[in-house]
């Protein structure tokens, strides 16, 4: 009983910060709530004095105008719950546990196990049955702990959900959402911390998405839901709480944004900088930057890695004639070089400097805090390869 | 729950201890069993088994039975998640082989003969002819795809021969509501539930009646009026799929189950141990079907698993299961039947493994003579055929004669090369099927690729084939 509590209050002070050794935790949680479940009245009791206390360390709190992207990724998955019976939860720690990342808090409470399934550790395993369940109706939400687990799953992301509409001509549609944080987060490592947009951009028969702000995680999120084809959903775990104002009509639980569709986070003339996720933020402080040297950024929050709005983005280098293109990914093979084929075959013309691509390192992600920092792009990158295109600072060549 | 922690951390440090002592005992180097075992690919003829019985006095094969630890067991008990757990003051290994293999449900022998006290699910002379002309409709249909194919008509093509009984007394057992996520050697299932030879022609010919406009190989097949799911080349994907399926069978509520096949090699995919797992978990009406036919191409199930076969790896993972031999028709109904209102009343998956052999090549990228003799296919193919069998038995009952044989031979042949030759003669898929069903609504940049190919088709026509209908 001492160890039992001791392992919830360790848990709560540490999950948004360490989730590399999540998988290690939960396995011993397993036994303890598969003890609670089979076990007797006593250890019943126990597990129902455990539940509010989970529940109660993280409160709505917040004013109706600001929401972080977890509540707002809560709310769409409830919401869409609530409007559509076929809509269900599934993945490893989503129900009791309510979620590595407290994405599904309350659901299984509110929709029962039925919708809201805890699943054994085989990502291949759930994500098969999820697809099973979309060729039979149902519209399965299947959470990935991290992208990087869902490498696991692959082939069913790709050879199964993709491609089986195309396969049966249309027969078999596949409305499922794979959803999950990507890309690079704080002190974990290699396999916790790479960015899967390209991988599953690359793909058609997906649609990939890749929220930033709240207004993006409610809004993709529920279009992706509803959406009739198979959507991923790139989140970030260290957005998740960071808030953001809202107006109503976000709060609207008919809101929804279109898929395929990029958004002008900030309008200039100068220089048109590109970005998706966390690196949306880091674009628009590098553009507050250049602002007080005199240089107007145009950010471009991507929301939809595929489809690739390539209209919204030629039209902005029309006007500012220069491109920086950022991610968190790799560089070879990334969205920064499918952006740039975009606007080399629609816009060459207007270019007035060689597109500048900022990507993480080219290297796995290395643990330690002062490497880990160098490998993942960050705001000054932003800013100097904005200035280089601006011909407002030494070029690449002269500094090499 | 603060005393079941402190009783189970002593048992877990007795534990450990027992360990440590085992390890010590157990580091000097083991016996081999290397045998050769490719050879002969005995599959399920009576042998004694293939592990040597006499390594250790701990590992001795365990007689087929549930109580493992016999008399040993005294007072003390475990509550342990799962349910109690009994200790014992034997260290005893368990057995990984039992002296003998886990029986066999069989209820014709070879010579179409009910065996005496078999239990079995009466079939009616209608069903029983049905199954028979299917069984024989098959056979014929692989024999001339077979030939189109090295005819150069078809790029590709895969018989089910030695297996008919499989697949046309399983779907016989069904109903079509049951959602069936074949292998690629179940075509018999979609023959049962109606599709015509045309249709099986249009598929193999990808002609624009194809139902998969073309985008599949041959054998491919699809069919959502019959509840069959589009083939898989990857191996043992539908597993899952099927469970999840299931699930969203169960809960509809609508009396009917998800049915999977998949052959003994696809057992060694990681998606079959998921599938029984989760399905087990989850209580999902679902039949997992496993045509155990000996080859995995050229990989013989001795070089793919130690186990009993597939059925033993049932009851690890908490699933109800038989194995049967997918040569007897009737066996294979009725062990199907069975599953399918077990799975249905009771919310449960089944597993069936049914005992067969590939007589065929696995496709006709392969010739299977080069890994395994040709005595061992021919006595599969002459004593063991399961259509032979079971048309002994329709004939002991009066149902059946040389005449009626010799007219359904006829007239299947006939329509198939008739089918053959109309879908030859179908129209290839349009262009525009290049483009659609990527998604639901084709997004602009696959409507933007469509323009610009039938704009720069018209620019060039001479550069582009004349087989692409625009």
């Amino acid at each position: 009983m001492p160890l039992f509590i001791l392992l919830l209050e360790d848990k709560e002070k540490s999950w948004s910060k360490c989730n590399l050794c999540k998988r290690e935790r939960r396995k011993m949680w397993g036994v303890i709530r598969q003890k609670m479940s089979t076990g007797s009245s006593s250890v019943l009791v126990l597990g129902q004095r455990i539940r509010p206390a989970a529940c109660a360390f993280r409160n709505y709190s917040s004013p109706a105008k600001e929401i972080n992207v977890r509540e707002a990724l809560n709310s769409a998955l409830d919401e869409e719950m609530s409007a559509d019976p076929t809509v269900f939860l599934m993945g490893e720690e989503v129900g009791e546990y309510q979620g590595a990342y407290k994405i599904s808090k309350g659901l299984l409470d509110k929709y029962g196990p039925e919708r809201v399934l805890d699943t054994p550790i085989t990502e291949a395993g759930f994500t098969g049955i999820g697809v099973g369940a979309a060729y039979h109706g149902l519209k399965p939400v299947v959470e990935f702990m991290t992208f990087n687990f869902s490498m696991q799953a692959i082939d069913h992301i790709i050879n199964s959900a993709a491609k089986s509409n195309y396969m049966s001509a249309g027969q078999l549609s596949v409305p499922i959402v794979f959803r999950g944080p990507n890309g690079a987060a704080a002190g974990v490592g290699a396999q916790h911390s790479q960015c899967y947009a390209s991988w599953y951009a690359s793909c058609p028969g997906l649609k990939v998405v890749a929220p930033y702000s709240s207004e993006d995680a409610r809004g993709l999120l529920k279009a992706a839901i509803r959406d009739p084809d198979p959507v991923v959903v790139l989140e970030n775990e260290l957005l998740y709480g960071e808030s953001f104002p809202v107006s109503a009509e976000v709060l609207d639980s008919s809101f929804c944004l279109p898929i395929g569709k990029a958004k002008i986070e900030r309008e200039g003339k100068d220089v048109t900088i590109t970005a998706f996720s966390k690196m949306v933020g880091y674009a628009i402080k590098a553009a507050e930057i250049l602002a007080k040297e005199g240089i107007s950024a145009e950010v471009i929050n991507l929301r939809s890695i595929r489809p690739l709005d390539r209209a919204t983005i030629n039209a902005s280098v029309r006007k500012t004639n220069r491109l920086v293109t950022v991610e968190e990914g790799f560089p070879q093979h990334g969205v920064g070089a499918e952006i740039c084929t975009s606007v080399i075959e629609d816009s060459f013309g207007y270019l007035d400097a060689p597109v500048e691509r900022i990507a993480g390192a080219d290297v796995p992600m290395p643990y330690a805090a002062n490497l880990e920092r160098l490998a993942v792009p960050q705001i000054e990158d932003i800013v100097r390869a904005a200035k280089r295109a601006c011909y407002r600072a030494e070029s690449v060549a002269s500094t090499a | 729950m603060a005393l079941w922690l402190r009783k189970s951390l002593k048992t877990i440090n007795n534990f450990k201890s027992m360990m440590g002592m085992i390890n010590h005992s157990s580091s000097s180097p083991s016996p081999s069993f290397n045998q050769n075992l490719r050879n002969p690919p005995v599959i399920f003829i009576d042998s004694p088994t293939y592990f040597s019985s006499h390594r250790y006095e701990s590992t001795r094969a365990e007689k087929q039975s549930d109580s493992v630890y016999g008399s040993h067991c005294h007072a003390q008990v475990m509550d342990f998640p799962g349910g109690k757990i009994m200790f014992s003051p034997v260290m005893r290994f368990i057995s990984e082989s039992t002296q003998e293999r886990v029986h066999c449900y069989q209820v014709l022998d070879d010579n179409g003969n009910p065996i005496t006290g078999s239990n079995y699910v009466q079939v009616s002379e209608e069903v029983a002819l049905k199954m028979y002309s299917n069984m024989v409709t098959l056979q014929i249909m692989d024999t001339i795809f077979y030939e189109a194919q090295r005819q150069g008509r078809i790029s590709f093509y895969a018989t089910t021969i030695g297996e008919e009984a499989i697949n046309i007394a399983s779907a016989a057992a069904l109903t079509i509501d049951d959602f069936v996520f074949p292998q690629y050697r179940e075509p018999g299932v979609l023959l049962w539930r109606g599709f015509t030879l045309q249709e099986f022609a249009n598929q193999c010919f990808s002609n624009k009646a194809d139902y998969g406009k073309g985008r599949q190989m041959p054998i491919h097949y699809v069919s959502k009026r019959h509840n069959y799911f589009t083939v898989a080349s990857t191996i043992a994907t539908q597993i899952p799929h099927a469970v999840g399926a299931a699930y969203s069978m169960k809960m509809d509520k609508k009396g009917a189950c998800a049915v999977t096949y998949f052959g003994d090699g696809g057992t060694s995919e990681g998606d079959f141990h998921a599938a029984l797992n989760f399905a087990a978990v989850r209580e999902v009406p679902v039949i997992f079907i496993c045509r155990n036919n000996g080859w995995a191409i050229s990989t013989p199930t001795s070089d793919q698993f130690r186990s009993d076969g597939i059925v033993v790896k049932g009851k690890a993972y908490g699933v109800r299961s038989i194995r049967v031999d997918g040569n007897d028709a009737l066996a294979m109904y009725s062990a199907v039947h069975a599953a399918r209102s077990m799975a249905i009343s009771e919310n449960k998956p089944i597993l069936i493994e049914a005992l067969t052999y590939r007589v065929g090549h696995h496709s006709t990228s392969d010739d299977s003579t080069k890994y395994r003799p040709i005595e061992e296919i021919e006595w599969f193919k002459v004593v063991r055929d399961p259509v032979t069998r079971f048309r002994k038995w329709i004939e002991n009952r009066g149902w059946w004669n040389g005449k009626l044989e010799s007219e359904l031979r006829n007239t299947v042949k006939e329509e198939l090369l008739d089918a053959i030759q109309v879908a030859e003669k179908v129209e290839k898929p349009t262009i525009a099927e290049l483009f659609t069903d990527v998604y639901d609504v084709s997004p602009s940049n696959l409507r933007d690729q469509e323009k610009f190919l039938r704009e720069t088709i018209k620019r060039h026509p001479q550069d582009y084939p004349s087989d692409v209908p625009l």
